[in-house]
């Protein structure tokens, strides 16, 4: 399939990462060709197979829903590249 | 007394539990080779050397009170994707710059454990992303070996090229990997050395950046095929932090090594010859297979039918993970933080400036792969291809004990070459995307030589937690090829 300038802008969009004119280009280029090259799965007959999202096999354990850790506040800032008060800060979200 | 850092790993457990040695004197024998050789190799992101040092002064003070632990005063290099408390863990991000864990990650924390010593952080491509090690920020990592002839200088391999260069180079005893697609495997096969990714499950990724969470894996790399068994019992077994860490008991490895294929059956998967591979690496495979035949198992053909889709199935599984994973870094919370004139801008502007290409490119497909309209045609269809992929194994290893294949299907290439194409670079990992996606253990060990006096290597897959068998099935190979040679490229 090929990609319009759109289609690319749109994945920047959902991807979260702003993109250059230049980006697009490149990108919306071998995007294009990668999704081509997966379009070869559409060959495989899976018809009754179901998808497999974990090989583990396990079904996860339970466990009590309980406090295991925490009052980790400063530990849990200590790398944000802005905060306040005790508080991750953003721009203004609000007007 | 030998050189020290011409030791193995288990000789240097002997040396000093038998105190012929001490953690102290061979962690200065490290520090100096790093120190030496790093600047040009570029295998470290960053050097530990203080702490080395300290962490070595203790680990003699259990030696001299035995109560040493299995890895008391092995010197180590570890990949930075495992978060160490207070040592910077870049991920070879730009947008984890300066990233200093308050926690460690429950594979470092059981080497810690066991007494081993942190050389440093090893380089890595970019989130674990790449197989050559050109994707890091913090650049190359130079492969320690050399063409015959020539000073061009070669990839490592990747994701893991720094840790594989540096056991190449003889930089550190061992080292951690990890491998979602092949990226312990094929850098161990590109720097001449052993390396094993085990059994999905294996071992905990707690604290380990995540780049796929159900195809990661940790792993070692070290010389020999007994150095992992010793070093990788270390770091596997359940962890409640990870509920995808198995309950399964965690087997001796080191007794496996040395067992024998005797009446074992080996499977050769007859997919796995395919056009386009050179004559030497066909050549080399059967020269394992000549060995095992030696060494008295019986070689068995087996089909994997799925193989030729195995590649493209992980590169739509693997970024739509990567998507969802990588969604964390968004300038708010850690890393890099980029201006905008609102939240979005700011969460825009930051992952456009802290990624590389490589890696906004699979956040993208991700994206689309998992976007409305698209989910059941790429993502759900790529489950059930996996799905078939993994039955193919299962009903192999009905027939066979373990199974027998080349690593990757050249030797190092220039750095540079391949870079255009980003399909071309993928089909490095043409032998050990198959294994991963099926969650089985894989181990990698050099073989022989190409023509050019490259190392070549050949993969050893065995079932889901059977490493065992593995080690037996790479310890008889080890044997009889003797590989020995030694890059002279730095």
């Amino acid at each position: 399939m090929a990609l319009t300038k759109q289609d690319v802008e749109k994945i920047g969009k959902l991807a979260h990462i702003a993109l250059s004119e230049d980006d697009k280009t490149h990108f919306g280029k071998e995007i294009e060709s990668i999704l081509k090259w997966i379009e070869q799965l559409q060959e495989v007959d899976t018809d009754g197979v179901e998808a497999l999202a974990s090989v583990s096999g396990a079904t996860l354990p339970w466990r009590k829903d309980e406090v295991t850790d925490g009052n980790k506040r400063d530990d849990i800032l200590a790398n944000a590249p802005h905060s306040e008060y005790g508080c991750f800060t953003v721009p203004k979200v609000i007007e | 007394m030998t050189n020290l850092t011409d030791l193995t790993l288990a000789n240097a457990r002997d040396a000093l539990k038998a105190k012929k040695i001490s953690a102290v004197e061979l962690a200065d024998a490290f520090i100096a080779n790093g120190e030496k050789h790093n600047p040009k190799l570029n295998a470290y992101i960053t050097l530990t050397s203080d702490l080395a040092r300290e962490q070595a002064k203790a680990s003699d003070a259990k030696l001299a009170r035995g109560e040493a632990g299995a890895l008391e005063g092995i010197p180590l290099a570890i990949k930075d994707l495992y978060c160490t408390k207070g040592v910077q863990t870049t991920a070879a991000s730009k947008i984890l710059k300066g990233f200093k864990p308050t926690y460690e990650s429950t594979v470092t924390q059981k080497l810690w454990d066991a007494g081993a010593v942190m050389l440093g952080k090893t380089n890595l491509d970019e989130f674990a992303m790449g197989s050559s090690n050109t994707t890091s920020h913090f650049g190359n990592v130079i492969n320690p070996w050399k063409r015959k002839g020539d000073t061009t200088d070669l990839v490592p391999g990747g994701s893991s090229g720094g840790s594989a260069a540096a056991i190449a180079a003889r930089l550190a005893l061992g080292a951690t990997g990890t491998d979602t697609g092949g990226s312990i495997r094929q850098p161990a096969a590109f720097c001449g050395i052993t390396g094993i990714k085990p059994t999905y499950g294996r071992c905990s990724r707690w604290g380990t950046v995540a780049f796929a969470s159900s195809l990661d894996q940790a792993g070692t790399f070290a010389h020999t095929v007994k150095d992992n068994a010793i070093f990788l019992k270390e770091i596997c077994g359940h962890d409640p932090k990870d509920s995808t860490s198995s309950l399964n008991a965690v087997p001796d490895f080191e007794a496996a090594v040395g067992k024998g294929v005797k009446g074992l059956r080996i499977g050769i998967p007859k997919e796995y010859r395919m056009e386009g591979i050179p004559a030497e690496i066909d050549a080399l495979w059967e020269q394992g297979i000549a060995f095992l035949k030696d060494a008295g198992a019986e070689i068995v053909e087996v089909s994997l039918p799925h193989t030729h889709y195995a590649l493209p199935t992980y590169y739509v599984i693997a970024p739509a993970e990567a998507s969802s994973n990588l969604a964390r870094y968004d300038g708010v919370r850690f890393g890099l933080r980029a201006n905008g004139s609102n939240l979005q801008e700011l969460y825009y502007n930051s992952r456009a400036e802290g990624f590389g290409n490589e890696v906004k490119r699979r956040i993208m497909i991700g994206s689309y792969v998992l976007s409305a309209g698209y989910f059941d045609a790429y993502y759900k269809k790529a489950q059930k291809v996996r799905a078939l992929i993994a039955r193919d194994f299962t009903q192999a290893f009905e027939k066979v004990d373990a199974i027998l294949t080349p690593t990757a299907p050249s030797a190092a290439f220039g750095i540079g070459e391949n870079n255009d194409d980003p399909i071309a670079m993928y089909l490095n990992d043409v032998f050990t995307v198959p294994t991963s996606l099926a969650g089985l253990p894989g181990l990698a060990l050099p073989v022989g030589l190409s023509k050019d006096g490259l190392p070549l290597g050949l993969q050893v897959i065995g079932r889901a937690f059977d490493e065992e068998t593995v080690f037996s099935v790479s310890g008889a190979i080890e044997r009889a090829a003797n590989f020995n040679a030694k890059p002279e490229g730095f």
